[in-house]
């Protein structure tokens, strides 16, 4: 009630009375000049947006190739040009379908005990505890998921199943989030009409509230998926590098799309004596690092894409 | 919201009849969505806990044995004092951050909510939501190898003309790998946050406020400036501590964009000053082990508990804001 007072005032007060009753060139300046200011910022965010999706695009484009994406990096040295990414890609894969694995059940069971049982204090440091783990810094993950393993393991573990529970942390938050939300938006009236009909509780969600809002629910899952498919931090701190194919997230190191990337950066160019030959690129570490970079841009924008439109295309027409 | 409505009946006849609906598999998934729920706040105090207990070896270290076991550990530091120029060098990147990006995003916001074209918001919103997307380890590089020597002749030039300003003097880095650059890619990294919510409460600006300045001959300015802002104070506020929460732990970029140091300088133009916690622990910890692996998970547990602290705070002020607001 305070805020329709405040905001409403201008009415009342004299000062401003006056400043309307005139017509004032000042004012339409300000007007204008605010409208300018806030077209450009928009412009503003746009810029970095666009520079940065056309610089890895141009810097990628030349380096993607059937052997760039089919090959991993083992036995590769210097600057030599052969090798690519198809150890990292797996890594990725495997690492993320295993997150996903752990924190969908989770969040989704969450989202629900939150919308349809949720009530007292329990439900109410839920929301709040999933709001502030949102903000849970990626590394603070990757060195939690080290510490749990390195009390069972001993501190020199590197598996990929390390980086699953790191993802998780920061994933989980996140399906709760947007799944909740989607929970919500399934009418009342869906469900009296279950209860009427006599089904159960837990089948008038399982057949009814979880089968109308399947389609939010799967953009949801696939925008998470988006957000920590291109974690670097966590996964550099609990899986480790490795320059050869490794399928088994329960045994050794892995390598992943964004560690590799970040890998790549940080050697630098290869000293090539003679010059650029066919065996020998100066700076094919930075051109690796900006193809890796292209294709896990590539798949984070089809996670997003993909995620909106199956709202789009899927969501039952309600109302 | 409708939920809660149909709630209280429902309460009333389970209480009455609780053998009747509240048994078998209701129950029982009644039950796993509880324990559900339950699962998150034990992962949260798992994190805490996992952290003080692998961390709690460098914190109860006398400063022989940290200089002795850790490497490059200056010789008489306690480990508040090894730590403290990490500390200074995150809030100094996330404050700098926050200072370019909450002008910035405040437009944005305004944009989306109030002056771009109805059909078109969604759109755009959806596009600065793309920024969020965007891997960190892709902005470090595109920071590296196209932002910094992009901007390095404009820092160059603050430094030469303006370096009487405490921020821009000192020695500016030719290769712009310094605190300025990491401020405005963490800036752009921020943005989509700081936006989303700002829009989100600024659309909530109840219409009659609006209609009212309207109605009185505001501009379209004025209208913002003395119904909207008003109303999504508390709201941008909260926003703005979200994305610090973000600039905080945010790691990839300032690892690979900054050249690292440990001191308490101001000269954000200079290289080899700064250094964040998490980008140390990041760049040291695959090279680390024993004790030293201890000192930089106690490192991470001061990033933990001030990015707690700070979404904590944020998190109220929103709560706060929710049952006061009077639009609702």
């Amino acid at each position: 009630m305070s805020v329709a007072t405040e905001s409403s005032s201008p009415g009342g007060s004299p000062d401003t009375a006056r400043l309307l009753a005139t017509v004032d060139p000042a004012r339409r300046r300000t007007d204008r000049t605010m409208q300018v200011l806030i077209y450009i910022a928009f412009a503003l965010a746009m810029i970095p947006l666009i520079w940065l999706i056309w610089t890895v695009v141009a810097q990628g484009a030349d380096r993607i190739s059937i052997d760039f994406l089919t090959q991993s990096m083992r036995n590769i040295f210097g600057g030599d040009p052969r090798g690519g990414i198809y150890h990292a890609i797996a890594g990725t894969v495997i690492i993320t379908l295993l997150a996903t694995v752990i924190s969908v059940p989770i969040g989704i069971l969450t989202a629900i005990y939150l919308v349809e049982y949720g009530k007292g204090w329990l439900a109410r440091s839920v929301t709040f505890f999933v709001d502030v783990m949102t903000g849970i810094p990626s590394i603070v993950a990757g060195l939690f998921a080290f510490s749990l393993f390195a009390l069972i393991f001993g501190p020199s573990v590197r598996i990929g199943i390390m980086g699953a529970v790191a993802l998780s942390v920061l994933m989980i938050p996140v399906v709760v989030r947007s799944c909740e939300e989607m929970l919500k938006l399934v009418p009342n009236e869906l469900r009296e009409a279950s209860y009427a009909l006599g089904v159960p509780k837990w089948l008038t969600i399982v057949k009814v509230v979880l089968r109308t809002s399947v389609a939010g629910l799967t953009t949801g899952v696939l925008l998470a998926v988006a957000r920590v498919v291109g974690e670097t931090a966590p996964l550099l701190v609990t899986v480790g590098v490795t320059d050869s194919i490794n399928f088994n997230p329960f045994e050794g190191r892995m390598m992943t799309l964004p560690v590799f990337a970040y890998r790549q950066y940080s050697q630098g160019n290869a000293p090539c004596p003679g010059g650029d030959s066919a065996t020998c690129v100066a700076d094919i570490a930075s051109q690796n690092a900006w193809g890796a970079a292209l294709v896990l841009i590539a798949m984070v924008l089809a996670l997003n894409l993909i995620g909106r439109l199956i709202t789009r295309w899927f969501a039952p027409k309600l109302g | 919201m409708s939920t809660t409505i149909s709630r209280p009946p429902a309460r009333g006849s389970r209480r009455r009849r609780s053998s009747t609906t509240d048994r078998g598999f209701n129950r029982v998934f009644r039950w796993i969505a509880v324990g559900a729920g339950a699962t998150i706040l034990a992962v949260l105090a798992a994190v805490a806990l996992f952290l003080i207990s692998e961390a709690w070896p460098a914190i109860m270290a006398s400063p022989e044995e940290l200089a002795s076991g850790v490497p490059r550990y200056p010789e008489d530091t306690s480990l508040l004092g090894y730590l403290g120029p990490l500390v200074y060098g995150t809030i100094l990147a996330a404050v700098l951050a926050l200072v370019i990006a909450v002008p910035v995003s405040m437009g944005i916001a305004l944009f989306i909510s109030h002056y771009a074209p109805r059909r078109l918001s969604q759109l755009l919103g959806a596009l600065v939501d793309l920024l969020a997307a965007i891997p960190s380890v892709i902005y470090g590089l595109w920071g590296f190898f196209t932002l910094a020597p992009v901007l390095t002749p404009f820092w160059l030039w603050l430094n030469d003309n303006l370096g009487w300003f405490p921020f821009w003097g000192g020695q500016a880095s030719p290769t712009g790998r310094s605190m300025a650059t990491v401020g405005i890619v963490l800036a752009i990294m921020i943005l989509p946050i700081i936006t989303a919510v700002s829009r989100e409460v600024f659309l909530q600006t109840p219409r009659l406020h609006e209609e009212a300045a309207l109605a009185l001959g505001a501009t379209r300015w004025e209208v913002v400036r003395t119904a909207v802002l008003p109303f999504g104070r508390s709201g941008v506020i909260s926003a703005s501590m979200l994305g610090l929460g973000r600039a905080l732990g945010e790691t990839m970029a300032v690892l690979m964009i900054l050249s690292p140091g440990f001191t308490y300088s101001l000269d954000i133009l200079a290289a080899g000053q700064h250094q964040t916690i998490a980008a140390y622990i990041a760049a040291d910890f695959p090279e680390s082990t024993g004790l030293g692996v201890n000192t930089l998970i106690a490192a991470g547990l001061a990033l933990f508990v001030i990015t707690l602290a700070v979404n904590m705070a944020a998190r109220w002020v929103v709560a706060r804001r929710k049952d006061f607001s009077g639009a609702n």
